[in-house]
């Protein structure tokens, strides 16, 4: 999940007969499964939570990149560099599409970047944690991507109509995104003694981080009501962890490598994984900017909109010249 | 001497493998996302010519080796690239005037190479071109644009082609391994690409309003394997690490 602590209006959900006639035809449509589209009426809050959430996703794709690009250097073969090149290069691409959806809402992706590299939106914990062996490429596939696409799936269904869609074609490139990070998981995990460790060690690092990218608990989640009342979050924090791991621990088994969670057992009655809850208070100073890796990540990506300002004003008084050209020619 | 087509094989798989490490140095810092995602596109294009150029040189040199064992154990002097290839990125317009001066010999020489007599190296070709083409359609895009732009954009880009300039007459000389490709209808001359170059680079300066540096002197030693940069070697300590590191190991 790319998006958490997405701050709704803090309101409770109203009831039908509490809204207006515009708000209840709304809620009504979405109660049925329509979609909402840009030019549809739409409560404020409506529009402000999903550029939030939208953002904060599009923010997620963009640094996402760094921790990934850290290795691409330094990847151990051509078809592994061609890979994650392409991956990283996907990643640019749903960045695109969702700045591009958010843009439907009123909002420029200038103004969303502004935001982001002033630190006032945020964008996913995850990549506030350091990738320091050729595993963590590995690891962040199958566990990263694997976490996102618990969530992105049902977001497909979403109720705004240019999220949905972009979502539907970030979802195919996921799934390929998670098969090649288990891929890299596989090799590793079967291959030399230092390979092997490589693995484990990048298991263990990155256990606990991905089960904190669905959010904090419910009962703390206190954002979530409207949000599923308005279709732009389609399952609780706590369904989509539980899911997860369900999911995740047979493919653990399959690598033979071990979950870092003493706890972790199955439950016969519940039908699901009991597992230990991450560390919340680290999530909560991740979120506040004190991730391992977090000040890097900043300045990495104000050096670079920084350091390309003369590209961008070079590239814009070039079309405005041509532009003038072509005027003056008529 | 080694067999000359493994030297011509390994200066087209290296040229592109060492460009395309350069360009991939640019993940996800890029001056806009649209950057990102072109840069991201050439330097993928770029590995995948370059391993089939190296699997086919793996393959003429028949010692067992592929295309990874070239990329990855290979030490400095062994390189075939050109030295344009392994400058530094420096600023995007370094990156973007070191990509169009490649990309206008590149075009030219892989769209010779589509003849060549050897049907391997010429599907290479027909398929490298393609992407190619691509690659200087936006290169010189670029250059006009920045050229052409600002004040500052113009004084970079002007400081990227004095920088660069030369390096070009490397891609233009012909060595003995270069006769054997002609003799045997493989590859063309350099030589006789020059002056299409020359006009071509002519018409995108003048629409930059770029000024051309004046002299022909020109470093050499890159696709010899003489002499190439202090650089080179920098790059391929962070290349090659992992391969060096755990020689045991597969990936």
């Amino acid at each position: 999940m790319y998006a958490q602590m997405i701050k709704s209006t803090g309101k409770g959900v109203k009831a039908l007969e509490d809204m207006d006639p515009q708000e209840r035809a709304f809620q009504e449509r979405i109660d049925a499964g329509g979609k909402i589209e840009p030019k549809d009426w739409m409560p404020e809050g409506y529009r402000k939570t999903l550029i939030r959430q939208i953002g904060q996703h599009a923010h997620s794709e963009i640094v996402g990149q760094l921790p990934e690009g850290n290795w691409i250097t330094r990847a151990p073969t051509l078809q592994r560099k061609a890979i994650l090149l392409a991956k990283v290069q996907d990643e640019a691409g749903h960045g695109l599409y969702l700045y591009c959806a958010a843009e439907t809402l009123g909002v420029s992706r200038d103004q969303l970047t502004r935001d982001l590299l002033s630190g006032k939106m945020k964008y996913s914990s995850i990549f506030n944690y350091p990738t320091l062996t050729w595993a963590d490429m590995g690891a962040v596939g199958w566990l990263v991507d694997g976490a996102a696409i618990m969530n992105q799936v049902p977001l497909q269904r979403t109720s705004y109509g240019p999220y949905a869609r972009a979502m539907v074609r970030i979802c195919k490139e996921e799934s390929f995104h998670q098969r090649q990070g288990f891929d890299i998981m596989m090799k590793m995990a079967q291959g030399t003694k230092a390979q092997r460790h490589m693995a484990q060690d990048a298991l263990n690092r990155f256990w606990y981080p991905s089960l904190m990218m669905f959010g904090p608990s419910d009962k703390d989640s206190v954002h979530s009501a409207q949000s599923m009342a308005w279709k732009i979050k389609m399952n609780t924090n706590d369904e989509l962890r539980q899911k997860f791991v369900d999911q995740t621990v047979p493919q653990a088994e399959h690598l033979g490598l071990a979950i870092p969670d003493e706890a972790l057992r199955w439950n016969d009655e519940r039908g699901h994984y009991d597992f230990s809850e991450p560390d919340w208070s680290e999530f909560y100073e991740v979120l506040k900017g004190n991730g391992p890796c977090s000040a890097e990540r900043m300045a990495a990506r104000n050096k670079a909109w920084d350091d390309g300002a003369w590209v961008r004003e070079g590239l814009l008084a070039h079309a405005e010249k041509k532009r003038a050209r072509k005027l003056a020619a008529e | 001497m080694s067999d000359p087509l493994f030297e011509f094989l390994c200066r087209m798989g290296d040229n592109a493998l060492v460009l395309g490490h350069r360009v991939s140095e640019w993940c996800g810092v890029a001056p806009a996302l649209e950057e990102d995602i072109a840069l991201a596109n050439t330097a993928l294009d770029l590995v995948g010519q370059a391993t089939l150029w190296l699997d086919l040189a793996a393959e003429v040199e028949g010692a067992g080796r592929d295309a990874d064992a070239l990329a990855f154990r290979r030490d400095v002097w062994d390189f075939r690239n050109l030295l344009l290839v392994e400058q530094p990125n420096g600023d995007f317009g370094q990156t973007m005037m070191r990509q169009f001066l490649f990309d206008a010999w590149h075009r030219a020489y892989l769209a010779a190479l589509t003849d060549s007599s050897d049907t391997r190296i010429a599907a290479i070709a027909e398929k490298s071109l393609k992407e190619v083409t691509y690659h200087l359609d936006r290169s010189a895009e670029t250059v006009i644009g920045l050229g052409d732009g600002t004040e500052e954009s113009h004084r970079r880009m002007q400081t990227a082609l004095d920088r660069l300039f030369p390096f070009v007459g490397e891609m233009f000389v012909t060595d003995e391994v270069d006769a054997a490709m002609i003799t045997a209808c493989i590859a063309p001359d350099p030589r006789s690409l020059r002056a299409g170059f020359d006009s071509y680079l002519a018409e995108v300066l003048a629409e930059a309003k770029l000024i051309q540096p004046s002299g022909d002197f020109s470093h050499k030693g890159g696709k010899s394997g003489a002499r190439h940069s202090e650089h080179l070697g920098h790059m391929l300590t962070q290349m090659q690490w992992l391969q060096r590191a755990y020689p045991d190991a597969t990936w």
